[in-house]
């Protein structure tokens, strides 16, 4: 096991090196990012998604039943824009934000609901006291999808422009505040 | 203490002491050392002694300036209050960015004291190195505290009365969590400073591995006690029903404790075989490099995180200046001088050496992986301009994969003899903690269906069963009469006894998890009179009533909770609110029997309805009951290490005794 180390001895000092060099990236970044904190231009706590501005993930989850199944395609079906919302029954935050889900089903947006790493029993009894905004809800029980979102946690919500692009992220439960001042302009903006 | 004795100006005055101190300890030990000069390294003990001290004299001020409510200093305005209890004004004095700075400092004195008081029987050459180094590194943090973070900062006129410790921190299992946490971040320092001397001495041999350990291992032990402290709060306080939110600050101690473990491991080659020397030195380095790291991250704020202190850039650029000297200083060193250190016992790829690189590799795997998890958000912003965010999908998707081959590994390491080892001879041995591992698995898969429960069920019959194996073995149990198998247990060294409770606590914890996953959880509005069922329990909600508190208001609920209509407990979640930052915590109320735990937390109220979350936890005790063990497992060991530690030197003594008259 003495041959762990490559024979060579520039392979060796370049293999020996590579803790020192990683360091090095590593500080440079870290300092750029201060210089950057500094100047205003990178804020940590903004926790807006590489999402903005792309095409939503492509997915296709299964469905809660009754509910049927849907794709990322399913979700500007006919040139309309939709609301994505992550949710999971054991969050007290999808439950506070449930009324404002409400509202916006009852003025007619689309609602696509994702029960995260949920037990379908669980999900049902949730939808059931809480009432299902949902345009169809769909199950990711493994949480892959989550992870190609760059989920934080849940309650989460993404708003979809017509073309299937993404616009606005939001980390955590929709207040009436939220909704207000920031969604309900955005649904006149794209809609 | 305003007009009287200046407490606060006789600290600042002990933390400027310590700098000069921990300066001259650091230029005398090296230099010293370097020269060989033996006037010059006898100093360098006696000055880290003092530096500790003038820590302590600091310290003790800022605690009494705490006490006696002095709020013309800064620190002190901010973080406490006259009506606070005073457990927590003297908890409250590293509840904030400069105190735990403070405290830091404290630990980093109280390491290099240590290694004065304890490492007599170290080469004094050695000595004096790690010293002169832990100096250095000591040096440059009290420099900071001094200059950019000084805690005795005054502010005149004072306020009436301080701003109060935030309410999070006002709680016993959070303030007593950093101490012990930064006793195992810091204490990995003195291993860094092995490593540096190593490298300065350019030599590193069995006896250095012997002496590097001791310190690996107390600086690991309390990192498992401060990390398990730390998740048991987030459970019973933040009332998220959760233990683990690969939160970026919880990665940063996840990272040195893994790296840690692998030290651990691999120093036991190097001390055993002459193996993995370069390995492990680069193991010592890294492991204090990303405590400091971690800490850098949180503290500057470039990640982002619930536990973030107050976020200042320039602050940042000094500890990011600090981290590339000791850091960067010691791997240039390592580049240097590394390639010297040639290993001289050679092992089969099946044998206990091997099985230990095995472990070495598995938990720096997961160490990378994690790494990557957490400061891939700062890359994606640096590279791409973006910001993305990495969560718990990825941290359970990655690191599951790369723990079960560990936890595999784990029982078969310990029975296996050095040098080289027979599969066929050895794997009768494990047959007991197989079969264990099997009947487990068979008992859990008729209850559940979700293999990865089942699987962690049985992993942790495996690692308890394999923990024992070797000890039994030793025992000859069942071989000879049964009292001498008990003498045969009795004699075991210590450091036996130590690994196998370690192991097991490993087990206890995995076993913890695995019930974890099978919990129910329900959120729920109940009226005063309504009731809910939870994973086979009746909650029942009595009533919602108000109480006052030293520094807050409550609101209290009475949960009655039955099973097949018998009565088991009442349980009170609360609510606090307090007025003087406007913050409301919650403290969850747990009633467990050590097999389940019925958790409930109190959320928000709507006229009578109040919403309440309410879990039933199997098996959670056990995730921090293991931590405990492995820690217990880990403070055995250490209690052998101490005796044996002593004897080459008395050895060596009696050599040189023998051979004077000759």
């Amino acid at each position: 096991m003495s041959a762990m180390l490559p024979s060579t001895p520039l392979a060796r000092r370049a293999l020996l090196a590579a803790p020192l060099a990683l360091f090095g990236i590593g500080g440079a970044s870290a300092y750029i990012l201060l210089q950057r904190m500094e100047r205003g231009t990178y804020d940590p706590h903004a926790l807006s998604s590489m999402l903005v501005g792309k095409k939503l993930p492509a997915f296709d989850l299964p469905g809660q039943p009754p509910s049927p199944g849907f794709t990322n395609l399913d979700v500007t079906k006919g040139g309309r824009l939709g609301l994505v919302n992550f949710f999971a029954s054991w969050c007290v935050p999808c439950l506070q934000e449930a009324p404002q889900l409400q509202r916006l089903a009852a003025m007619g947006v689309p609602l696509w609901g994702i029960a995260y790493k949920d037990k379908t029993a669980a999900t049902a009894q949730f939808l059931a006291a809480n009432g299902n905004p949902y345009r169809a809800v769909a199950r990711d029980a493994s949480g892959m999808t989550a992870i190609n979102f760059g989920l934080y946690g849940v309650p989460e919500t993404y708003l979809v422009d017509p073309g299937g692009i993404v616009r606005w992220r939001w980390a955590g439960g929709i207040s009436a505040d939220v909704m207000g001042d920031t969604l309900l302009p955005l649904l006149k903006r794209y809609g | 203490m305003i007009g009287t004795f200046p407490v606060p100006e006789l600290g600042h005055f002990a933390l400027a002491l310590a700098v000069a101190l921990a300066g001259a300890q650091a230029v005398l030990g090296l230099w010293g050392a370097q020269g060989r000069d033996v006037r010059l390294m006898a100093a360098a003990p006696a000055l880290a002694l003092g530096q500790f001290l003038a820590l302590i004299c600091a310290y003790g001020a800022l605690v009494i300036s705490a006490v006696t409510d002095d709020f013309s200093v800064l620190t002190i305005a901010n973080n406490s209050n006259s009506h606070e209890p005073l457990i927590y004004k003297i908890t409250g004095t590293w509840g904030d960015h400069e105190g735990s700075i403070l405290l830091w400092c404290l630990i980093l004195g109280l390491c290099g004291a240590a290694v004065a008081a304890f490492g007599r029987n170290l080469p004094s050459t050695l000595r004096a190195r790690v010293i002169g180094v832990l100096g250095l590194v000591s040096s440059g943090f009290l420099l900071f505290a001094l200059t950019a973070s000084n805690p005795f900062l005054r502010d005149w006129p004072p306020p009436i009365d301080g701003r109060n410790l935030n309410p999070l921190l006002q709680d016993p299992g959070l303030a007593f969590h950093p101490p012990v946490l930064y006793t195992g971040y810091v204490g990995f320092a003195v291993p860094f400073a092995f490593a540096v001397a190593a490298l300065l001495e350019g030599r590193v041999d069995a006896s250095w591995g012997r002496w590097v350990r001791p310190w690996a291992l107390a600086s690991w032990c309390a990192l498992t006690g401060g990390i398990a402290l730390g998740s048991w709060w987030a459970y019973y306080s933040l009332g998220w029903g959760g233990f683990w939110f690969w939160d970026p600050v919880e990665n940063a101690s996840l990272l040195p404790w893994l790296t840690g473990t692998a030290l651990i491991h691999s120093a036991i080659v190097v001390e055993k075989r002459e193996a993995l020397k370069i390995w492990t030195i680069l193991l010592a380095i890294g492991t204090f490099s990303l405590s400091l790291s971690g800490t850098f991250l949180v503290r500057s704020g470039i990640l982002n995180s619930v536990h973030a202190f107050a976020n200042d850039p320039t602050r940042g650029v000094f500890i990011l200046v600090l981290l590339g000297i000791v850091i960067g200083g010691a791997l240039l060193l390592f580049l240097f001088r590394a390639p010297a250190m040639a290993p001289t016992g050679l092992f089969a790829p099946i044998s206990r050496e091997g099985a230990l690189v095995l472990n070495n590799i598995l938990l720096c795997a997961i160490c990378a992986v994690v790494l990557t998890g957490t400061i891939y958000p700062l890359l994606a912003s640096l590279l791409f301009h973006a910001q993305i965010s990495v969560g718990a999908p990825y941290f359970d998707a990655t690191v599951l994969p790369l723990s079960i081959p560990l936890f595999l590994a784990m029982a078969v390491g310990p029975v296996l003899p050095w040098k080289r080892a027979a599969i066929r001879e050895v794997a009768p041995r494990l047959l007991g903690a197989a079969g264990l591992a099997a009947l487990v698995a068979l008992a859990t898969v008729f209850s559940t269906r979700q293999w990865v429960v089942v699987a962690g069920f049985s992993g942790a019959a495996w690692l308890i069963g394999g923990a024992f194996t070797d000890i039994v073995a030793r025992a000859r149990l069942g071989r000879v009469p049964f009292a001498a198998s008990l003498q045969r247990l009795r004699s075991q060294p210590s450091a036996i006894w130590g690994a196998a409770i370690a192991h097991a606590g490993m087990g206890i914890t995995l076993a913890g998890l695995a019930g974890a996953a099978l919990g129910s959880a329900s959120v729920v509005a109940l009226h005063p009179g309504q009731a809910t069922l939870v994973g086979g329990y009746q909650f029942l909600l009595r009533d919602v009533h108000g109480a006052p508190g030293p520094n807050y208001t409550a609101r209290i609920a009475d949960i009655a909770v039955s099973r097949n209509g018998v009565a088991i407990t009442t349980l009170h979640p609360s609510r606090r609110n307090f007025p003087v930052q406007q913050i409301d915590t919650t403290d969850a109320a747990i009633s467990t029997n050590g097999l389940r735990d019925l958790y409930a937390v109190l959320g928000d109220e709507h006229g009578s309805t109040a919403i309440l979350r309410l879990h039933v936890n199997p098996m959670a005790p056990w995730i921090w009951l293991g931590a405990l063990v492995m820690a217990a497992g880990g403070g055995l060991s250490l209690a052998d290490r101490r005796l044996r530690i002593g004897a080459p030197a008395r050895r060596r003594r009696a050599n040189a005794a023998s051979a004077r008259p000759a």
